[in-house]
């Protein structure tokens, strides 16, 4: 049997298969339909310090192969996560992984402040979220801003944090490379794309936001591309993210260096998708001989 | 609520953009109002598409809907005997017990799917029926058998009375108003209902992508903060929405 362990940031992972953020909610939505105990892990809803309802308008835009949304991080905020969502997530038996925006540096840092007394295991800072007016993704951008958002949210970090990079950032692999300068514990990349859909009848925008984040499969080639150069820019480890809808798609993540690979928007095209994601990984280490998952995590 | 896979027993055109799917589903308890999300199994597209019930029998479960996009589509175009994504059934659906006195029914096209599987399941409560449609009448057999006042509109006046349904209903005969349409028909029958102190429901139809809650893209803008049409809905007492102007 292929042994899908893998340790990560000092945690073990069951196996490589985490659920993104914003599409899993706090996992209790799925637990009619599979076992979640089965994930590697699951990474929260985006969190924000204060509650967030999100964006007004359409939130949801199908496109080829892919979708767009502008949620707008609708949100219970830190504090409620801390009292009420995260004892649901510890229910299930796997890593939790609380997913963290703000709009400012004050947010992150009161946010992680909150969230070094809780129970999470790793904080992925969130400098990427494209559907906020102010902060977010713009943190994400140039690579000097990110290191400097990252040192100081590492500065008083007391759990591991792995940064959550935009695919709209300048310069990718710098941007990894800045991270890790800052201190970053681990990478995950990427999240959505910046995109646009014009309602054409109404010769306006889509999205109140004029642009949304574009996921799912229409975009897997350009994240695999951009983990594999954030990989040969750093040393620190990497979960991979970005369209992956199957185990060959989550293979093709792991050779190109990542240790983790998250499932975001296949959870909405079939919602037990990352059990298969898992047994297929598990499938093609037993009919290729490999023993331990970690023989072939960046060997591209 | 489960994830399965359901055999077509039939896939049929009933008028114009309008389809009726009929799959094996046994066993399983449905109410009213509620939806389940379909996907067919080829891997052209990406999101389930939310289908709300318009008949469940106990061991096949019908449903009606309108080619608008990629999706619905696909759907026209698939056989008997093809196997389909259900996740399902999900959502609120309609109390029965909540339905009190003179009560109608006031659906608007497609909105009308989920009001025949109510209308039905309410059995030998009287209940007045306004359908609104654009040029074609289509599936308003139960409407007929089950309500004891039904009108019918187009707004070309091809079938039935000329106009919009708001403008033939006799608001002041009812305690309650159920209402699933068009957003521009309920948006009317919820400024009526609330102004007129009837108690009104409205099913509404939003843009989702899990239809379990996980993805917030149906939020809906209540009193009591943001809800999600497919987890706390898709039915609200329209009292309780806030609605934009």
């Amino acid at each position: 049997m292929g042994n899908l362990k893998i340790d990560f940031l000092g945690k073990e992972f069951k196996n490589p298969v985490l659920s993104a953020s914003g599409t899993f909610g706090f996992g209790e939505e799925y637990e009619d339909i599979f076992d979640i105990s089965r994930l590697g892990g699951i990474c929260s809803k985006g969190l924000t310090l204060k509650p967030k309802e999100g964006n007004e308008g359409i939130r949801i835009w199908e496109t080829p192969m892919g979708m767009m949304n502008s949620i707008g991080l609708q949100n219970p905020g830190v504090e409620s996560f801390i009292s009420r969502e995260i004892n649901i997530m510890k229910k299930y038996n796997t890593n939790i992984i609380a997913n963290l925006g703000g709009n400012t540096e004050e947010e992150y840092l009161k946010g992680i402040e909150l969230l070094n007394t809780s129970e999470v295991d790793i904080i992925e800072l969130n400098i990427s979220c494209p559907n906020v007016k102010q902060g977010g993704m713009a943190f994400g951008i140039k690579s000097k801003t990110a290191y400097e958002i990252v040192k100081k949210c590492k500065n008083i970090s007391e759990k591991p944090m792995m940064v959550k990079l935009s695919p709209n950032a300048e310069n990718i692999g710098d941007m990894a490379a800045a991270c890790e300068e800052a201190g970053a514990d681990a990478l995950s990349l990427i999240n959505t794309f910046s995109g646009m859909a014009v309602d054409i009848d109404k010769r306006r925008p889509v999205f109140n936001n004029k642009y949304a984040g574009v996921s799912g499969p229409a975009i897997k080639a350009i994240a695999l591309r951009m983990v594999h150069q954030a990989a040969q820019n750093v040393e620190i480890p990497i979960c991979g993210l970005g369209g992956i809808a199957s185990g060959r798609d989550a293979l093709e993540f792991i050779m190109a260096g990542a240790s983790l690979i998250q499932v975001g928007t296949a959870n909405f095209m079939k919602p037990d998708i990352c059990v298969d994601i898992i047994n297929e990984i598990e499938v093609f280490l037993i009919k290729e001989n490999i023993e331990n998952i970690n023989e072939i995590i960046g060997i591209i | 609520m489960e994830l399965t896979y359901s055999s077509i027993i039939e896939n049929k055109h009933i008028t114009e953009d309008i389809y009726q799917m009929e799959l094996e589903f046994e066993n399983k308890d449905v109410n009213p109002g509620q939806f389940f999300m379909i996907k067919s199994l080829e891997g052209s597209y990406l999101l389930p598409r939310p289908i709300s019930v318009f008949d469940y029998n106990g061991k096949t479960l019908k449903l009606l809907y309108k080619v608008v996009g990629k999706g619905t589509k696909i759907f026209s175009a698939l056989y008997q005997k093809e196997k389909v994504q259900v996740l399902g059934p999900l959502g609120n659906g309609f109390s029965l017990e909540d339905i009190e006195g003179n009560t109608a029914l006031i659906g608007g096209g497609i909105g009308t799917a989920p009001l025949n599987y109510l209308i039905k399941k309410m059995k030998n409560k009287e209940v007045d029926t306004y359908l609104g449609f654009k040029n074609k009448i289509y599936s308003s057999e139960n409407f007929e058998k089950y309500s004891s006042n039904l009108i019918i509109t187009t707004e070309t006046g091809e079938y039935g009375k000329k106009g919009f349904i708001t403008d033939f209903v006799d608001w002041d005969k009812y305690d309650t108003i159920i209402t699933c349409g068009p957003e521009v028909m309920m948006n009317e029958v919820i400024k009526i209902g609330i102004k007129k102190k009837i108690k009104t429901y409205v099913s509404l139809e939003r843009r989702m992508a899990c239809g379990i809650g996980a993805c917030l893209g149906c939020s809906v803008k209540t009193l009591d903060g943001m809800k999600r049409a497919c987890k706390e809905g898709p039915v609200f007492c329209a009292d309780e929405l806030v609605i934009e102007e």
